[in-house]
């Protein structure tokens, strides 16, 4: 993995592992969702394919659930250690009434929380869901503040120092989750 | 797109690079969808505080800056000078140093001076963003300009513009048209004689009336107002002379519906000099939609700009 210089690089997921992963995400939340009004929001940039992928496993069975999106930026509680690496922001898409449905926010990672954090200020901006949950790929442990997925796909050990990326065709030309150990690295 | 170095202040366009427009640009559209939602606001910015410090007066201008900061959640502090110090004999670096001990994190100002933001840019950890000063800038005018058009022409590149009025006296004429020149948009003046710099903007094409202009086929119309408050000394003989002349009616915009060109305006308008009523309703005016970007944009503006207030 020439693209991630670190001291080891590790697949934790291979493109089938990440197949059956949303697979089991999709029938999680058919059978706990079963009748209920549902719709899905996926965070850029990977919550969106996220969201995207097990919707379309869901709409191969029959059931629709509407995918919209959401940019978090502007809700981050570390706006002010910004660097150089300017944010760029990307339309959020809530094209769907979401007071009173099932709202299901889907992010690819969860690590410290903060993202779900700032997530769920923006959602409520759009309206007030009756019920709001949390679908990740991965949970990789070492949460910052109390919040828990409600349905994740793999649960990975990892020190905090620790890489976790996800990497899909449709951002990244390229299908897998790899743990890299790079030491004295945050993400 | 290449990595962006961090920016304390937006003092002009000329010193703006095109990933620089582009990031600006480009944000200021999740910006203005946000104007959709039932909550406007987003708290990017909770507990920074803003100054507006106008110089001038300025209704829109002042306005515009304060939504911004309003809907980025932070404390705006409105001080219009001409009303206080300046009248008590305050010097501008002692009206600074008192800002400096206020913590504004970002200082917005006009002032009739060419030059005065820079200044205050030079001499502040706060973030400057001038709203305008003199005859030199006005560079997030000339940024929601760009946002317009670029919105009704995402094909921008190679578009014509025609600047019209008194293009001497007009910051905005100034970055806007230095701005849509940046981004390959050609610009065109049309404008009394005394009115039109000589030698400046060496890249706009001069025209002598309406029907050169309309036979050039511009693909917008920008008026600009005329500054009854800037002619100092006579550069026109008239109002009606000009209305007649360069002014908008309804041949002109007849004119420009076959051509299917937009009209844009910074504003306020002067009624009956640059445009008459009837030709304020044309169907593809943009100038409420430049009203709307001016407040996008400057979200964007704010979010961009980078104050070293945190230092200490």
């Amino acid at each position: 993995m020439s693209d991630f210089p670190a001291i080891s690089t590790q697949e934790i997921l291979s493109p089938t592992g990440i197949e059956e992963a949303i697979t089991f995400l999709a029938e999680e939340i058919a059978t706990r969702c079963e009748g209920e009004n549902v719709a899905f929001i996926g965070i850029f940039t990977r919550g969106v394919t996220l969201a995207t992928r097990v919707a379309a496993v869901l709409a191969e069975r029959g059931i629709q659930y509407p995918v919209g999106t959401l940019d978090i930026s502007l809700y981050r509680d570390d706006f002010d250690n910004r660097g150089s690496d300017l944010p760029r922001l990307e339309s959020s898409d809530v094209p769907f009434a979401i007071d009173g449905s099932r709202v299901i926010i889907f992010d690819e990672v969860i690590f410290t929380g903060r993202t779900i954090r700032a997530a769920l200020d923006g959602l409520m901006d759009y309206g007030r869901p009756a019920k709001i949950e949390l679908a990740v790929l991965v949970d990789r442990g070492h949460r910052e503040i109390p919040i828990q997925p409600d349905y994740v796909g793999k649960k990975v050990e990892t020190i905090f120092d620790d890489y976790v990326k996800v990497r899909f065709t449709e951002d990244d030309s390229k299908e897998g989750v790899f743990l890299v150990k790079e030491k004295g690295g945050t993400e | 797109m290449s990595e962006l170095k961090p920016r304390k202040d937006l003092l002009d366009i000329e010193s703006l690079t095109l990933d620089e427009i582009e990031y600006v640009l480009e944000n200021a559209v999740p910006f203005k969808q946000l104007f959709q939602r039932s909550v406007k606001k987003v708290p990017t910015l909770r507990g920074k505080t803003v100054l507006n410090l106008f110089y001038e007066p300025s209704t829109r201008t002042s306005s515009s800056f304060e939504v911004a900061a309003n809907r980025m959640s932070a404390d705006v502090t409105n001080f219009s000078v001409s009303a206080s110090s300046v009248v008590k004999g305050e010097s501008l670096l002692d009206t600074i140093e008192t800002l400096q001990a206020m913590r504004s994190d970002y200082i917005v100002i006009r002032h009739q001076a060419a030059g005065v933001p820079g200044i205050v840019a030079q001499h502040t950890r706060a973030s400057v963003l001038n709203a305008g000063d003199g005859y030199h800038a006005h560079p997030t005018q000339a940024l929601l300009d760009a946002m317009t058009f670029r919105e009704v022409y995402p094909d921008f590149r190679g578009r014509k513009v025609v600047i019209v009025g008194d293009v001497l006296h007009s910051r905005v004429a100034r970055s806007t048209s230095t701005l849509f020149n940046k981004l390959g948009i050609e610009v065109g003046v049309l404008g009394p004689g005394s009115l039109i710099p000589e030698g400046r903007h060496g890249f706009m094409q001069r025209f002598g009336s309406w029907d050169e202009v309309f036979d050039w086929k511009p693909d917008a119309v920008y008026l600009l107002r005329v500054q009854m408050e800037r002619q100092e000394g006579q550069f026109f003989p008239s109002v009606s002379e000009y209305h007649k002349m360069y002014g908008m009616h309804s041949t002109r915009v007849q004119r420009m519906r076959e051509l299917g060109c937009y009209l844009m305006h910074p504003g306020p308008v002067n009624r009956g000099v640059e445009i008459t009523d009837e030709a304020m309703g044309y169907e593809k005016s943009l100038i409420s939609t430049q009203v709307e970007n001016g407040i996008a944009v400057r979200m964007a503006v704010l979010h961009w700009l980078k104050p070293e207030t945190q230092l200490d």
